[in-house]
């Protein structure tokens, strides 16, 4: 008798948490309006608060974007710090609405974990060197002593990637990153090896930081992205739209400073569809027609974002690199909006 | 009898002056070749300390004041070949230290919180204060209550403030005043449960204990934020500054109920004796006979385990509460402020205030254990 009433609790407990979970994210966060957005716990260029205890950076403001998208308002996001080993709970909990935690965009974790809406930020492993040694490019390493930290993939990568090119290579390996700049920064190593989008921030911490330069092969592949859960299209489509309404207009060349007059003035048909006034793309996907525009409006194009966060007018002074768009060589692309 | 008399002549009817001690025996001087240079390996052992200790003073007073930087718009001048503190970072930062992201125009209320909580545990500390018993209703009741609705808000046209926005001091004092006020009590119970003659209570306490005793407080506080949402039904949340609360004060309370464990034991058989003699009932004896001794017997474990929680409440960091340490190293990753002394800066702020909050507990303590040696002393 006790088991069948603890199934029968168990089954609508378990049938409460189904018709919860089928209402659909983009209705329940329109419901509670705001977006809870899943963010590092502080990382240079990405996501981090100020001294002003305004969360800034580039995954910080995918976050904005989208709810620009949703409620035409930035201001409508709560962030909420979470450790690498708690994000992909968070996610499946449902504690947060989307992951934007400079996460690698792996096999495993877009069939097992969630799923990627898109690349915000194509990053890489790479290689800090002095300038005084004359070095362009990093075939010409051999014998070069490296330091890095033990016990990650980046030590791993490196192997492979010295293996395969043939060259001899000494490692000195260390515990936490801030040894490893330490060591490099008293010269116990020749070439400093992290995340490229890492090594620009580990780059100030130096003593002179202007003495080094990052190379430019990058040896692994780390696309970062916005995750969100598993089994929900709705959602999915608009954070993934999100992302390509940023590039789309880069592409286009609407600016936050440039969006409302483009909106009043244009002719171009793609530029139409885009901002709203043809076509019913936004209703389309559970938002408003203006959707992109707002997006524009209030937090700029992807390109700005780049150069706002991490690019050449930030402390980091990324260069875009591989992260431009595909008329500019790199690899940033969204399919049209049509 | 004359005898006597006559053989007491040459004794001293008065007493000598004392004569002073040798000039070698007294002072600093004497102190110090008694104590610092009694021998040679003695010397070489004064002279590698004080060596040792200068070095030290050196090398902190050089980094945190002669080398410092004091005024930055900013990081860029600490960026700069050799400089040591970066204290304009302190400067930008130290409300969040202090506060976490506790919404700027809403500051007052924790500052408020501090005051009310400085203003009644300080006359409780103090022995000679009056008025204890309304002062222990006023800490125990009163602050617990004042606190909670100025913090969290929503009533009282407060505005609400979600515990995700509490941190730095702020959150490291909250974990730890509430583990030391809930665990206390709760490790006394435990442990009398585990000394009871009633086997279900004895043995319910034993499997308390030794479970949380079991677990590192890492894997408790991971539980509890991450693992403990997973198995609740969607929509049903408890807010996860509480859930690690509850979990650090039981975490905390199995290791005190070992403590206050030994403190009974320690106490003689004609103690609970004489209690029944004269008629106690259980809880009048364990209240009024036992435990104020056993407690005392024990002063030194207790005031460990507090001084080991206040030190741990860093651990929430993992489940992202930002305690005073997490808004340090959160603060460490921006731009702006990035140098190579922001690290060992922040880490400098971090050290001396914990120092100064366990080098307090741990004086006090002393202070109250002299207090109280009432037939103890050796």
């Amino acid at each position: 008798m006790k088991t069948r009433i603890l199934a029968a609790t168990f089954g609508v407990l378990m049938g409460t948490t189904a018709t919860v979970a089928l209402a659909g994210t983009l209705d329940d966060v329109k419901n509670k309006g705001f977006v809870q957005c899943g963010v590092s716990q502080g990382l240079a260029g990405f996501s981090q608060p100020d001294s002003a205890g305004n969360w800034t950076g580039l995954d910080v403001d995918f976050c904005r974007s989208l709810a620009s998208a949703i409620f035409n308002d930035p201001t409508k996001v709560k962030f909420t710090p979470l450790s690498a080993k708690e994000r992909f709970t968070a996610l499946q909990s449902g504690e947060i609405d989307v992951l934007s935690r400079n996460t690698t965009w792996t096999m495993s974790r877009d069939t097992k974990q969630g799923k990627f809406a898109g690349v915000m930020y194509y990053d890489g492993q790479g290689f800090m060197i002095r300038k005084s040694l004359g070095i362009t490019s990093a075939k010409q390493l051999g014998g070069a002593s490296v330091c890095t930290n033990t016990g990650t993939t980046t030590e791993l990568n490196l192997a492979d990637w010295f293996r395969t090119q043939k060259l001899d290579y000494k490692v000195v390996s260390f515990e936490k990153s801030e040894e490893v700049v330490k060591a490099y920064d008293a010269g116990r190593c020749d070439v400093l090896t992290t995340d490229a989008s890492g090594l620009y921030a580990e780059r100030l911490k130096l003593t002179k930081p202007d003495e080094h330069i990052v190379l430019p092969e990058i040896i692994s592949k780390e696309p970062l992205g916005p995750m969100v859960r598993q089994g929900d299209d709705a959602w999915f489509n608009v954070v993934k739209w999100t992302y390509y309404a940023l590039l789309t207009a880069e592409e286009l060349g609407i600016t936050k400073a440039n969006a409302d007059d483009t909106l009043a003035k244009t002719e171009n048909p793609d530029v139409k569809r885009f901002l709203g006034k043809d076509g019913s793309f936004g209703a389309d996907i559970g938002l408003t027609n203006a959707w992109a525009f707002q997006i524009v409006k209030n937090m700029g194009n992807y390109g700005e974002l780049f150069e706002k966060n991490v690019g050449e007018t930030s402390p980091l002074k990324i260069s875009r690199g591989i992260n431009a768009l595909w008329t500019k060589g790199g690899l940033q692309y969204a399919p049209p909006v049509r | 009898m004359s005898d006597v008399t006559a053989s007491a002549a040459f004794v001293r009817p008065t007493l000598a002056e004392p004569r002073d001690p040798p000039k070698s025996f007294v002072g600093p001087f004497a102190w110090a070749r008694a104590h610092l240079f009694g021998s040679i390996f003695d010397a070489l052992l004064t002279a590698f300390g004080l060596f040792l200790l200068g070095w030290i003073a050196w090398t902190v007073l050089d980094f945190a004041l002669f080398r410092a930087v004091w005024s930055a718009k900013d990081g860029e001048t600490c960026r700069a070949e050799g400089v040591g503190a970066c204290w304009p970072y302190v400067e930008a930062y130290w409300k969040q230290f202090v506060y976490g992201r506790y919404p700027a125009e809403e500051r007052w209320r924790p500052t408020l919180v501090f005051a009310i909580f400085a203003a009644t545990l300080i006359p409780l500390a103090m022995p000679k204060v009056p008025y204890k018993r309304a002062n222990v209703i006023a800490f125990l009741v009163g602050m617990p209550i004042a606190s909670y609705f100025l913090l969290t808000g929503g009533v009282f046209g407060l505005e609400p403030v979600e515990t995700t926005l509490w941190g730095g001091l702020l959150v490291t004092l909250i974990v730890s005043v509430v583990g030391i006020v809930c665990s206390l009590p709760l490790g006394i119970l435990l442990a009398l449960g585990r000394r009871s003659k009633l086997p279900i209570i004895k043995m319910l306490c034993i499997v308390t204990i030794e479970f949380w005793r079991g677990v590192p407080l890492i894997t408790v506080l991971f539980m509890a934020s991450n693992m403990l949402p997973l198995f609740m039904p969607e929509g049903m949340e408890v807010d996860k500054l509480l859930r690690a609360l509850i979990g650090v004060a039981i975490f905390t309370s199995a290791y005190l109920a070992e403590t206050i464990r030994g403190g009974l034991q320690a106490i003689p058989k004609g103690q609970y004796e004489g209690a029944m003699a004269l008629g106690l009932g259980y809880w009048q004896m364990m209240g009024l006979i036992v435990m104020p001794q056993a407690l005392k017997l024990v002063i030194p474990g207790i005031v460990n385990s507090f001084i080991s929680l206040f030190k741990d409440t860093t651990l929430v960091l993992i489940v992202s509460i930002f305690d005073l340490l997490g808004m340090i190293q959160a603060s460490l990753a921006d731009p702006v402020w990035i140098s190579p002394v922001t690290g060992k800066t922040g880490y400098l702020v971090a050290a001396v205030t914990f120092w100064v909050f366990c080098f307090g507990m741990s004086r006090y303590s002393q202070w109250m254990e002299r207090r109280l040696a009432t037939g103890h002393k050796r």
